[in-house]
């Protein structure tokens, strides 16, 4: 394919080369994921694999289901009525859409950021403590506070207002403090869903930043409309595109996985390159 | 959405099952509150119905109560269902127009502070208890006259203008804006538009909250102990005299030793509760068929 | 007045500010002259009270609050509303006990644990309990359940639990302070379930979202997140309740049964100040009786209005603090 496509996208990232893919551990792999929201289905016949400790980015234009999908991966969607899928998304090894399996593990273990900060109406202190103190994690509390802001990239700025209220803070600082909120109860991965995406630029390059920083510890996947955010921070890129079904239903359906130099030089999809050289979407 | 977590390295569970045995109890208890208040409102529903059968007949609306009946004469209580209806309605009369005018002064005349000052003064009148009101009106009307249907009728209406103000309100602030600046922008005077347009469009809503709040009053005992009372057991349109009423007639049988007066209660009683829910029920399915063609508008 | 008229009308007259037309100043003259009514008539309504419990308040002054007795008997009269102060505050005080827990779990149910086609309908019957007239629930009250609790919950919780001065000797009519009690449960519950369950309702969603991701259970973001927030809203809606437990004469009176004195067991009987006059006014003999259970309406008038303005008080608080909710997006 054409790699026109390099020079016009020049993208400051620090992402390292990928080790071949067989040394890669996996954490998720999803087999024939179909969502469906009371009827309409959002995703069909996703599959692909998650891998530890990489950021993964999910790209496409809107109404592809990218949030659907993310949603699926910490049984978010649960909470939604009427919502149905079928298929399987195997967390180290286990289906975590089994019956026998209860949501509330699957999120202790699986963490979100959402789109617009959602920070409870706590002080900043007990944002971050209150995950920890339910989910029973009271030994070292002030340090694991301090290390998470530190690592949410927070801590300077609140340090010497912890009682305040968290909704004092600004909308990057509510995002970084949700981060960090997320991460203090120490999961295996985080799921962010456009977290930048209300953010001016600064605050989402503190968020890029972090990412990328805190990658050895976590695993990230990260739904984005930015497509030059995806390049920046992302490891592996899977690109989603609006297909129509049929009876002339839209949902979304995965067109390609791969590693994000390759998807945003030499995509193999013609749909994705239309997409990354911006001729639709 | 049952047993266990997830198993594996890194995963951390962090006393997992007593959290979810704590969830389950709580989710439980409230199904249990929910069953016990649907329960209740079965129980007292059949009670009534249970005991009324027996003493359910036409006389109930036919025939007058007899004063120390020492026979098996049919009695019934005729004055109550009359006086009810002739004091329920004057007092209709007298609390739909002033209800309707202080909610169209509020909504359509009144500066924010005046609005606020009254609302909060509605408010007020709507949690004076109702025997206060009762002891209210019996000095205001009956010391030195004597009690009347008017006296109960005012009583009663006293209760019924913060419901009918405040749902009225409610209906004068659904009607949109554009409505009243379409006529306003005609050149219509002001009084003209609320008369001839907001109001119109209201009746819908103030009709649905005007029986709200008999369906209220038709239940009061207290303000007509002290109003309207002390009555014989004969059957008069008059509301210049006291007059029975259901609700005092069943307080008084229910105090009474005799079961053959209780049985007369009871079937007061759940005539009296099929109006009243009847008429909620009714009302409020009516207002909820109002608000969504307005908001549908 | 068809638009040719209007328009026809506009150019003939052409629009001179602010003049007001008749019709106009009628409309808001009457309308106004309605709402200054509403206004006087509260106060109109304390006076009145206050007016006629005025023979008593003269002669008995203040200590007629606290004292505990009530003796009409003729050449030896004695009255005071201590023991039905009492009365008031045990049975409201019990009723909204019982009321808060049943309430906050009926409005949890309705909000996040029914079905949805069971929403509806069960949040119709519950407001349903509240359309039950007092006399009616009353005479259930006196026939039905006071027999009942007599001869079961009331033996049992005195066998069970009677080293508590609360669960003492059952009277022997079915009437006690704790039917009072359980009806007062009735009557309120619906008014503190339906506020509660907006209050829930208005919670936003992403703050629960938020909550349930980091892996809590249900009633975990429950306690962390939906309590916390409604918590101004709830304090509203249990003093709405207290008020309405505080204001109820006819169901009361018809089954606590009487009483004049101070004492802890709740299946005795007993009166609240509301009881209290619904009970005796019409037997009342002399002047002085009769002002002095007015006087008892005074009191209970001040306590409403009291209760009354802090509820308003605490909605006007939390609907400030909420309007600050989500802060700036810098």
């Amino acid at each position: 394919m054409s790699t026109t496509i390099a020079p016009t996208m020049r993208v400051e990232t620090r992402r390292q080369p990928l080790p071949p893919r067989e040394r890669l551990e996996r954490i998720f792999s999803i087999e024939g994921l179909d969502a469906v929201y009371s009827g309409k289905p959002a995703v069909k016949n996703v599959t692909m694999e998650v891998y530890k400790n990489l950021v993964t980015a999910i790209i496409g234009p809107s109404g592809c289901g990218k949030s659907t999908f993310i949603r699926c991966l910490n049984r978010m969607n649960d909470l939604i009525p009427g919502f149905t899928q079928t298929g399987t998304i195997r967390y180290h090894g286990q289906d975590i859409c089994a019956s026998n399996i209860d949501p509330v593990a699957v999120r202790r273990n699986i963490g979100m950021v959402f789109q617009r900060p959602n920070p409870f109406p706590k002080s900043i202190r007990d944002n971050v403590a209150w995950g920890m103190n339910v989910l029973g994690i009271k030994d070292n509390q002030e340090e694991r506070i301090e290390r998470a802001l530190t690592q949410a990239a927070l801590w300077d700025e609140v340090r010497d207002r912890l009682k305040a209220s968290a909704l004092s803070l600004s909308g990057g600082q509510q995002q970084r403090l949700c981060i960090a909120r997320a991460i203090a109860v120490e999961p295996d991965v985080v799921l962010m869903d456009e977290p930048a995406s209300a953010l001016d630029p600064i605050a989402t390059q503190a968020i890029e930043e972090l990412m990328h920083n805190l990658k050895s510890e976590y695993t990230f996947v990260i739904v984005t409309h930015n497509m030059q955010q995806a390049a920046r921070v992302a490891d592996m890129t899977a690109f989603f595109s609006i297909s129509q079904g049929s009876e002339g239903q839209r949902f979304g359906e995965l067109i390609e996985y791969d590693a994000t130099e390759k998807i945003f030089t030499a995509p193999s999809d013609k749909k994705t390159e239309d997409y990354v050289t911006g001729r639709f979407g | 959405m049952s047993a266990q977590g997830l198993t594996g390295p890194n995963l951390r569970h962090d006393r997992l099952p007593r959290r979810r045995a704590v969830n389950r109890l709580m989710e439980t208890l409230a199904w249990i509150a929910a069953a016990i208040a649907v329960g209740i409102l079965g129980v007292v529903i059949f009670s009534v119905a249970r005991h009324a059968l027996p003493a359910l007949n036409f006389n109930l609306i036919t025939k007058d109560p007899i004063q120390f009946s020492l026979t098996n004469a049919p009695q019934g209580l005729r004055n109550a269902f009359v006086g009810t209806i002739v004091i329920v309605g004057i007092a209709t009369l007298m609390a739909l127009p002033v209800g309707i005018l202080v909610a169209i002064y509020l909504n359509e005349f009144a500066p924010a502070s005046i609005r606020n000052a009254v609302t909060m003064v509605l408010d007020v009148l709507n949690g004076v208890p109702a025997i206060v009101i009762g002891i209210f009106v019996f000095g205001l009307f009956v010391v030195g006259r004597g009690q009347s249907g008017f006296a109960g009728s005012f009583a009663l209406a006293c209760l019924m203008v913060p419901l009918v103000s405040r749902s009225t309100m409610e209906i004068l602030a659904l009607v949109p804006n554009s409505l009243r600046e379409a006529s306003l922008g005609l050149g219509v005077p002001h009084w003209r538009t609320t008369l001839s347009i907001v109001l119109p469009q209201s009746v819908g809503g103030i009709l649905t909250g005007t029986v709200l709040a008999v369906a209220r009053v038709a239940g009061e005992t207290a303000p007509l102990l002290f109003t309207s009372s002390l009555v014989g057991t004969q059957t008069s349109w008059n509301p210049q005299h006291a007059l029975q009423t259901i609700p005092v007639a069943i307080f008084e049988l229910s105090e009474s030793p005799d079961p053959a007066d209780h049985a007369r209660a009871w079937a007061a009683a759940l005539v009296l509760l099929l109006f009243i829910l009847f008429t909620s029920l009714g009302a409020r399915w009516l207002a909820n068929r109002n608000r969504s063609k307005l908001a549908a508008r | 007045m068809t638009s040719a008229d209007l328009t026809a009308d506009a150019t003939r007259r052409p629009f001179t500010g602010r003049r007001l037309r008749f019709g106009d100043a009628v409309l808001q003259v009457v309308a106004g002259a309605a709402a200054l009514a509403v206004t006087v008539l509260v106060g109109l309504i304390v006076w009145k009270v206050f007016e006629q419990a005025w023979p008593a308040i003269q002669k008995y002054g203040l200590a007629f609050i606290t004292r505990v007795a009530w003796n009409p008997v003729l050449g030896r009269e004695l009255y005071g509303a201590g023991s039905f102060l009492f009365g008031t505050v045990v049975t409201s005080l019990g009723a909204l006990l019982l009321a808060a827990p049943l309430a906050m779990g009926i409005a949890l149910f309705l909000t996040e644990l029914a079905p949805k086609a069971l929403r509806g309908p069960v949040t119709a019957l519950v407001e349903t309990l509240a359309a039950i007239p007092s006399v009616v629930l009353g005479l259930w009250g006196i026939l039905v359940l006071g027999p009942v609790l007599r001869s079961t919950v009331e033996p049992w919780l005195h066998s069970a639990f009677g080293f508590i001065p609360l669960f003492g000797e059952p009277s022997s009519a079915g009437a006690s302070m704790f039917t009072a009690i359980i009806v007062l449960t009735i009557m309120i519950l619906p008014i503190v379930s339906s506020i509660s369950r907006e209050l829930f309702l208005g919670v936003p969603h992403d703050l629960k979202e938020g909550a349930l991701a980091l892996g809590t259970t249900r009633w975990e973001m429950v306690r962390g997140v939906i309590f916390p927030y409604s918590s101004g809203g709830i304090a509203a809606a249990l003093i709405l309740g207290l008020g309405r437990a505080l204001g109820e004469a006819i169901a009361v009176t018809q089954v606590i049964g009487g009483g004049v004195s101070i004492q802890w067991n709740l299946f005795a009987g007993g009166d609240s100040l509301a009881s209290k006059i619904a009970a005796s006014y019409q037997g009342a003999t002399s002047n002085l009786e009769t002002a002095s259970l007015i006087y008892l309406g005074a009191i209970l008038l001040v306590f409403s209005l009291i209760v009354n303005v802090v509820a308003q008080w605490i909605v006007r608080r939390s609907a400030r603090k909420h309007g600050i909710t989500r802060g700036g997006h810098a």
